[in-house]
């Protein structure tokens, strides 16, 4: 799979998405939720940029936000800029925005079959995307549909294009939800668990045509996911998030060999590996604390093993710690 | 409790859980005039042994049966054929399933669904003490509560709470330790950790592993995930379709696998490492798991195997032992 990538490390990083100092809240019952807090990030032209972390620190927020899919209320946009195109996504009308969706930038979902509708066929579906950004006719998009499933590489299109959602298997639904997404060749692709839903094998199957298509098409993707093992396979680069922060960023080999931060450390060593057999896996103490309710200072200090007093005190700066490699941690040098 | 005549005489009692040619038939749709209707064959025929102390693995995809085999063993749901015997007995025809069930008990995939939301607690734990141990005072009651939450890494404080107050990993611990209390003999896990985050996965792991020693308990652990179940089980038998294609030391398993299936299977996981991604060579399957409405005829697995000759299409290999302990359902592997 990893054949299929260009290694964009040698080549000058253009950025086409950048997300600075993004704050996402949730005002419900029990208070105030920051799901996300000043998060920065950057997705280079052609890259593949996973963003790792686990349930609730904010790494489906940050991409909804981007495109502007928070149900806002509860949710609110309280500051940042995602500049994309020379425009700020943030700042643009709900028109403005339609053009974007779907169009320039799109999403595919963790659970194929939630997100498509099962009223409407596929074929329909994917007709809708040229409908309504192209505006083909009816006839015309259908074809064009039956053309996206054949790229995606469902055996059959011209009939699979007629079927209700219900009808495919969990991995055919995640294709055509793919065909939907890369209908209007999409400048940036962003994968909410693409893959979490579906068994091994088929996940190798979707991840293998999502990197094709990336190379077909020459689009960025950001690729969020809690799966170690799936970004390696096809990162360039690392986000890793925890409790609504951004706690480390770098290429991939500098995350899985030369990693800063203490949370990176324990999740790369507390995931079972089959290369790696019969080694005790180390656990991060404690449980993810509320958003609500963080530690001071850093928001990790009470789980980590190298916690220092100031980690009590002052929540770390995000500093580089080498070229595009960045940290969000007191410690100065790696202590393992 | 259990009465002696249930004991089959002179049964060495070398393994400890004996399933022999379990099937487990699930009819759909209306059955005909005749009263033959069409039938899910959830699980076709499936044995294998479980020695005292033992963690079997129980690995394969979604749909393959392997929770219907997990909830037929403890005849959650009753078996269409096949015989179980566990410690002497035959689980399949006693009537005093409840003398048996405190012996066996069951873990469940989701621990949001299986806690009783208006329960607290220390009821969830007294349950099945006031179940299966009448006798016992209350008191004494409270103190094997505690006791069993310490065991779990809980504490005494949390026997007034809800489901609710916990995060997942907690309400995991909540699960065994309910499973534990009445000390059982056998415990069968159906995906135990799967809905947990990494980190939390790791935690439970290792308090599976300790619980595993400390009670020297024999389990039957059920997961999609070979990683995890090469850092707990041994042996391992892989399912597909209803039916076990390989069963084997752990060790051997992974190191050389004889199933085109296993093979393609282990070749699927994603490795978190960079560098060895690279050189990851995946054997790609065509194509999804087949329904098991109309399952292939012949070996279930030959329309996606790379190997599938005449023989396969025709004829259902049997369970064959290749090397010694290590048995594999292939023609091809039987003889290469």
């Amino acid at each position: 799979m990893p054949d299929n990538f260009e290694n964009i490390s040698g080549k000058i990083r253009t950025p086409i998405l950048e997300v600075r100092d993004l704050s996402v809240s949730f005002h419900l019952l029990e208070g105030v939720i920051p799901a996300v807090a000043g998060v920065d990030m950057v997705l280079n032209q052609g890259e593949v940029l996973g963003v790792v972390g686990e349930s609730g620190c904010g790494k489906s927020v940050t991409a909804k936000s981007v495109l502007r899919i928070i149900p806002c209320p509860p949710g609110s946009i309280d500051s940042g800029t995602a500049m994309f195109e020379d425009r700020n996504l943030l700042e643009l009308t709900e028109a403005e925005m339609e053009g974007v969706r779907g169009n320039k930038i799109s999403m595919i979902f963790q659970e194929p079959m939630t997100s498509l509708n099962p009223a409407f066929t596929v074929g329909d579906q994917i007709a809708e995307v040229f409908r309504f950004h192209r505006g083909m006719k009816k006839s015309e998009a259908f074809e064009r549909a039956v053309e996206e499933l054949r790229r995606v590489e469902i055996p059959d299109p011209a009939k699979r294009a007629r079927s209700y959602p219900h009808q495919l298997s969990g991995g055919m639904r995640q294709r055509a939800m793919i065909a939907i997404a890369l209908a209007c060749r999409p400048r940036i692709l962003i994968a909410d668990e693409p893959t979490t839903a579906l068994d091994v094998t088929i996940q190798a199957q979707i991840l293998n045509l999502m990197g094709q298509l990336q190379t077909d098409i020459g689009m960025s993707i950001i690729l969020i996911t809690h799966n170690l093992g799936v970004v390696a396979s096809i990162a360039d680069r690392v986000v890793i998030m925890y409790a609504g922060r951004v706690v480390e960023e770098g290429t991939i080999d500098d995350i899985f060999a030369c990693h800063h931060h203490p949370y990176t450390h324990g999740l790369l060593r507390s995931v079972p590996r089959l290369d790696r057999p019969s080694e005790d896996l180390q656990e991060i103490k404690g449980i993810v604390p509320k958003l609500n309710d963080l530690p001071r200072g850093c928001a990790f200090s009470n789980r980590c093993d190298y916690v220092m007093e100031q980690c009590r005190q002052r929540e770390p700066v995000f500093k580089p710690i080498g070229s595009g490699h960045k940290s969000r941690c007191w410690l100065e040098n790696r202590p393992w | 409790m259990v009465s002696l005549s249930e004991k089959k005489q002179g049964y060495s009692g070398e393994p400890y859980l004996s399933v022999t040619g379990l099937k487990k038939y699930f009819p759909v749709g209306r059955r005909s005039l005749t009263g033959k209707g069409a039938v899910v064959k959830a699980v076709d025929g499936i044995s294998f042994h479980l020695k005292k102390g033992q963690i079997l693995g129980l690995v394969g995809e979604s749909g393959c049966g392997k929770t219907t085999t997990g909830r037929t063993i403890l005849r959650l749901i009753e078996p269409t054929d096949g015989n179980i015997v566990f410690d002497g007995m035959d689980v399949t025809h006693t009537r005093d399933m409840k003398a048996l069930r405190k012996k066996m008990q069951f873990v469940f995939q989701d621990p949001y669904s299986s806690l009783n939301p208006r329960m607290s607690i220390f009821r969830i734990l007294k349950e099945p003490l006031d179940n299966f141990m009448g006798h016992m005072s209350r008191s004494d009651k409270k103190d094997l509560v505690v006791q069993t939450l310490q065991t779990v890494g809980l504490t005494a404080d949390h026997m007034g709470r809800f489901p609710h107050e916990f995060s997942g990993g907690q309400r995991q611990r909540v699960a065994l330790a309910r499973s534990l209390v009445c000390s059982p003999e056998l415990m069968v896990c159906d995906e135990p950790v799967s809905a947990l985050d990494v980190s939390i996965q790791a935690q439970v792991i290792n308090l599976l592993k300790r619980l595993k020693q400390e009670y020297n308990l024999s389990m039957v652990f059920i997961a999609h995930d070979l990683a995890v179940v090469e850092h707990l089980c041994d042996p391992i038998a892989v399912m597909y379709l209803g039916g076990i294609v390989e069963i084997s030391p752990k060790e051997e398993l992974y190191s050389s696998p004889l199933h085109p299936y296993t093979q393609a299977l282990l070749s699927a996981v994603p490795i978190p490492d960079p560098v060895l991604e690279r050189q990851r060579k995946v054997q790609l399957l065509t194509g999804d798991v087949p329904s098991p409405l109309n399952a292939p005829s012949g070996c279930t697995f030959h329309p996606r195997c790379p190997l599938a000759g005449e023989e396969c299409r025709l004829q259902r290999p049997q369970l064959v032992e290749i090397r010694p302990g290590h048995s594999a359902a292939c023609f091809k592997a039987a003889s290469p």
